[in-house]
């Protein structure tokens, strides 16, 4: 195994907001050349996280560090060397795309030869290069992404963070997006990514559950999928019959069995050891039957989830 | 051709050639559609595709340069004013406002659609418990997390029994364990024989959907039950099919 030295390294870090607890205990090591996806709810912690990484928040207790220095305490050793996109990036709507990229230079104070290079490998990079005059007010909205994370690259940090970049972009834009942090990847960069969407977790080499500012659960998507702690089954069937089968199942099936529904197919959870029997026989007067089922992401982080929620209420 | 007005058995939505130009641009382009009741139709399509553009005339919002369409019975045009009063709409950018209660804004929205103060406090009793609101009636909404507005703002679109519902990207940026709570919400209402007419950017939703319609350039360039686009595409998933259409 090619040993990479971890650029973003936390440690049982823990930050408070008065009397909630934004985060608590979360570590989580993330080396050159590779992406980690940071996934959970709303409040989960995701951008309390990146916030302490950057600098911008002091952590309680516990270690934050990026590129071996501390984010607390040197946080302007890192600034050159780190890219934060928040959620809310602040284009100039009334500049135009190369107008955009040139101001973000001149605050991270990029000498202006280089500046013109970067400016033009960036342009060529994202693919903006033809819409260099247009106003960013005036972009798509996967284009205007695009450009946030060219103007988050300017500088040429090695470490990027990046908060739902890719929220409210269509299929397309966030698979071309995607091929670009694929790109800095292969560069060398160390990324952390927060996405509400699951397929784009299972383009990263590692994923993080967060929830109420703990990790749920983490590991390559693939090893987190495995790690789905029950028994899921499909049921496919007609509307009506998916409909019938959902009622009778909360109604009537066996205590903790959850069901979820995809279009034409059911998604049930439980103990098939124990409850298999039960769940054939409300089963079967609908003429449908639950078969064994690879779980994903989503359905492990739903499960998860439902259970944090259910112990909290 | 003409469209008569329909019967409320007839499909809930239904244009042909509907088209939205603005000065020289083409924003939706000559569409044809026909959702029947109860169906939970997906529209989608890439950003600045014209879906909401599109969905603006069928809510009776902005007058079409041509064609017609018919939503809930009622034609848009001379009688958009009637039709506004049988669906409901929720978009992107949800108008709930921040500094009201949860049950204010009911209140709010229940009198933007004209019931009496006796039926809105029936339909929030109604409502608000099966949204998992009921105990948060006395906080403002703008407190909420997102997943809470989200359903708060469907439920402000359903105050009024809406014969169809018009949901712009309604989950955008929320988890997915608030996602299936939303489209359980969803399908309740299509069982009641709601027809609700969703676009959204997740291509797993896409899959939640009876039929889907796929727009590009204001045209649809796709329209198939998932599994049939699926097919038709030869593709495995929503995301695939998706790509295969709109990108290159």
């Amino acid at each position: 195994m090619s040993a990479r030295p971890p650029l973003i390294v936390v440690e049982d870090l823990q930050r408070a907001f008065g009397d909630r607890t934004a985060l608590s205990g979360v570590s989580l090591s993330v080396a050159a050349g590779s992406i980690c996806g940071l996934i959970g709810p709303d409040g989960a912690g995701k951008t309390t996280l990146m916030r302490v990484l950057c600098g911008l928040l002091r952590p309680d207790a516990g270690r934050a560090r990026v590129l071996d220095a501390d984010c607390a305490r040197e946080s302007a050793r890192i600034k050159a060397e780190l890219g934060y996109m928040p959620q809310r990036f602040s284009l100039y709507g009334d500049l135009s795309v190369a107008e955009n990229l040139r101001f973000f230079a001149d605050l991270f104070g990029v000498p202006a030869a280089e500046r013109d290079r970067r400016e033009a490998r960036l342009m060529e990079f994202s693919r903006l290069g033809p819409f260099r005059y247009r106003r960013a007010g005036h972009l798509s909205g996967g284009m205007k992404q695009k450009l946030a994370l060219c103007c988050t690259l300017i500088h040429t940090p090695r470490v990027l963070l990046l908060d739902e970049p890719t929220t409210g972009v269509d299929p397309v834009s966030r698979q071309e997006f995607w091929a670009i942090l694929g790109e800095l990847r292969e560069e060398g960069l160390a990324l952390l990514v927060s996405t509400p969407y699951m397929d784009e977790a299972d383009r990263c080499d590692m994923v993080i559950l967060l929830h109420a500012g703990r990790v749920i659960a983490r590991g390559t998507p693939q090893a987190v999928a495995a790690g789905f702690p029950r028994d899921l089954r499909e049921i496919v069937g007609s509307p009506e019959a998916l409909t019938r089968a959902t009622s009778v199942l909360r109604d009537r099936g066996p205590a903790g069995l959850a069901v979820h529904r995809f279009g034409d197919r059911l998604h049930v959870a439980y103990d098939a050891t124990r409850d298999s029997e039960a769940v054939a026989s409300l089963l079967a007067p609908l003429g449908v039957q639950a078969v064994p089922v690879a779980p994903g992401i989503e359905d492990v982080f739903v499960e998860l989830m439902g259970r944090e929620q259910a112990v909290a209420r | 051709m003409s469209i008569v007005a329909l019967p409320t058995g007839g499909p809930a939505v239904l244009a042909r050639g509907l088209t939205k130009r603005f000065g020289k641009f083409t924003a939706v382009d000559a569409i044809d559609l026909e959702v029947p009741r109860g169906e939970i139709f997906g529209f989608l399509g890439a950003n600045g595709a014209g879906k909401t553009t599109a969905i603006r005339m069928l809510c009776g919002l902005l007058k079409p340069s041509a064609g017609e369409a018919c939503v809930a019975g009622y034609r848009v045009g001379p009688e958009s004013e009637r039709l506004k009063r049988h669906i409901g709409y929720m978009s992107q950018r949800f108008s709930l406002y921040d500094d009201l209660t949860v049950r204010e804004n009911v209140a709010f929205f229940g009198g933007v659609y004209g019931l009496s103060p006796r039926r809105v406090d029936e339909r929030a009793a109604a409502l608000l418990p099966r949204l998992d609101l009921a105990r948060d009636q006395g906080r403002l909404a703008g407190s909420l997390p997102l997943g809470y507005k989200q359903r708060l703002a469907l439920g402000c679109a359903m105050l009024h029994k809406p014969r169809v519902l018009f949901l712009d990207e309604p989950t955008g940026g929320v988890d997915p364990l608030a996602r299936r709570r939303f489209w359980d919400l969803i399908y309740e209402q299509s069982a009641a024989g709601v027809t609700v007419f969703v676009t959204t950017h997740y291509m797993d939703e896409a899959e939640y959907c009876g039929r889907v319609s796929i727009m590009a350039q204001g045209r649809i360039v796709a329209l198939d039950t998932p599994a049939g686009l699926k097919r038709g595409t030869s593709r495995r998933s929503m995301q695939d099919v998706f790509l295969a259409v709109v990108g290159s």
